[in-house]
């Protein structure tokens, strides 16, 4: 792999970041991350359909008319959707019912579409698949973070390996309940994004609120949606 | 009668799309900065969430089930097509929904038009139709379940967006400005609606 497209797969990792730094794809990050099997499940889910749509539309990106390039976008992510979908039912049926919906909603999830738009119609296949695993790996991350945290301080287990004994089992650990709530969901990204900005300055956005004006292309998107 | 009014609060307040389900994070954290563009944003989700929930419970009954087609002799399963249905109708039923307020409704169109093609994409939507299949609603229940969702989403806009104009005075670590804040915002709103949870009517 040459040094191009390797940079494509590690940017979006931490530098630009789908989640924390292009405000996209938020939904179903907060939804899934109770447990860290569900969370890995809808982490390949999305990395998959990502990859595979980028390729996919890329490689049609001259033949579609601008006009309609939406609904064959949205038909192209669907199928695949479906597909993924179907896959997950047949072979880790237990998790995808915990998954419920969230599986179908990668569809509308912005990340795919907007990886599509912003990158894939503008960039030959190879290299949009490759933005499409980076992009994947990058909303990967701070899924896992994030049902780390949820995880081990919400039922004191990591991928449903006990760690830190329960007291209701006899243990010593007293599980915070709230980590399992959705408020918690909300507090830990938004920590995590301080905790990023933090450390990368240049992301801080300017103090009365104009987001859009701050510079980056990623608000771009999120206000595209 | 009264299970349709129970569906309807648990809709709006206990299971709020937004704030316990995470639905439509990117437009809600994105047109949440002005009231007024809230409150219009709201109006376009329930209207929308009120036509696609219930037409696509139609589309679920009428054609995708396992023998809703035996008439015409197809007694297959088509439910794997749902998602790609769904999708379809709720892009149909928005670009419907502009042209007609365009046509017969101007003042409207002018306040929603710019709202209307965000909505297509817009998690909540699609999320609303989801939930509907996989709880089996019938057409009363999703009518109901749809303008609850939407107007649940709406209430939590106009709420997030009344805030954050009281928040821009002050003074947030810079680090967690805009985004982060927002968030923490969003977690403390999620934990008020929670104080509903158990409410039965």
């Amino acid at each position: 792999m040459d040094a191009k497209l390797k940079k494509l797969v590690t940017d979006p990792l931490f530098d630009s970041n789908p989640i924390s730094i292009q405000i996209l794809g938020i939904c179903s990050a907060l939804a899934v991350t109770t447990s860290m099997n569900t969370a890995l499940l809808m982490c390949v889910a999305l990395t998959v359909v990502t990859a595979l749509s980028s390729a996919a539309i890329s490689a049609i990106r001259e033949h579609v008319p601008t006009a309609i390039r939406i609904i064959v976008q949205m038909i192209i992510i669907a199928s695949l959707v479906i597909i993924t979908d179907q896959v997950l039912k047949a072979f880790a049926y237990d998790t995808s019912k915990q998954l419920s919906v969230f599986v179908g909603l990668i569809i509308t999830n912005c990340i795919v579409m907007g990886r599509a738009e912003g990158f894939a119609m503008a960039n030959p296949p190879k290299e949009s698949f490759w933005d499409g695993v980076g992009n994947g790996f990058g909303y990967s991350i701070i899924l896992m973070t994030l049902a780390a945290f949820r995880e081990f301080f919400g039922s004191g287990s990591l991928f449903g390996i006990k760690i830190m004994p329960l007291i209701n089992d006899g243990g010593w650990y007293i599980p915070n309940g709230m980590m399992l709530l959705p408020p918690s969901a909300f507090f830990l990204i938004g920590i995590f994004i301080w905790v990023q900005r933090s450390l990368q300055p240049k992301s801080v956005e300017k103090a009365d609120f104009t987001i859009h004006e701050s510079g980056h292309a990623g608000h771009g998107h999120a206000e595209a949606k | 009668m009264d299970s349709l009014v129970s569906l309807f609060v648990k809709a709006v307040f206990i299971e709020n799309l937004a704030l316990s389900f995470f639905l439509g994070m990117c437009t809600f954290i994105a047109l949440s900065k002005k009231i007024s563009a809230a409150i219009g944003l709201g109006i376009a989700v329930m209207v929308v969430q009120g036509i696609t929930v219930p037409l696509n419970n139609i589309i679920l009954n009428g054609l995708l089930k396992e023998g809703a087609l035996s008439w015409i002799g197809f007694d297959g399963d088509l439910t794997f097509l749902g998602l790609i249905c769904y999708i379809g109708v709720i892009a149909a039923a928005v670009q419907v929904l502009e042209m007609f307020l365009d046509k017969f409704m101007p003042a409207l169109y002018a306040a929603l038009g710019v709202f209307l093609p965000l909505i297509t994409v817009n998690c909540a939507i699609l999320g609303g139709s989801l939930f509907m299949v996989e709880r089996d609603y019938n057409f009363a229940e999703s009518v109901t379940y749809g303008l609850g969702s939407g107007f649940g989403w709406a209430l939590a806009i106009v709420a997030l967006a009344g805030i954050r104009e009281k928040l821009k005075y002050s003074d947030v670590p810079d680090g967690l400005q805009g985004l982060g804040i927002t968030f923490i915002t969003v977690g403390l709103c999620s934990l008020g609606f929670m104080a509903f949870s158990g409410v039965q009517l």
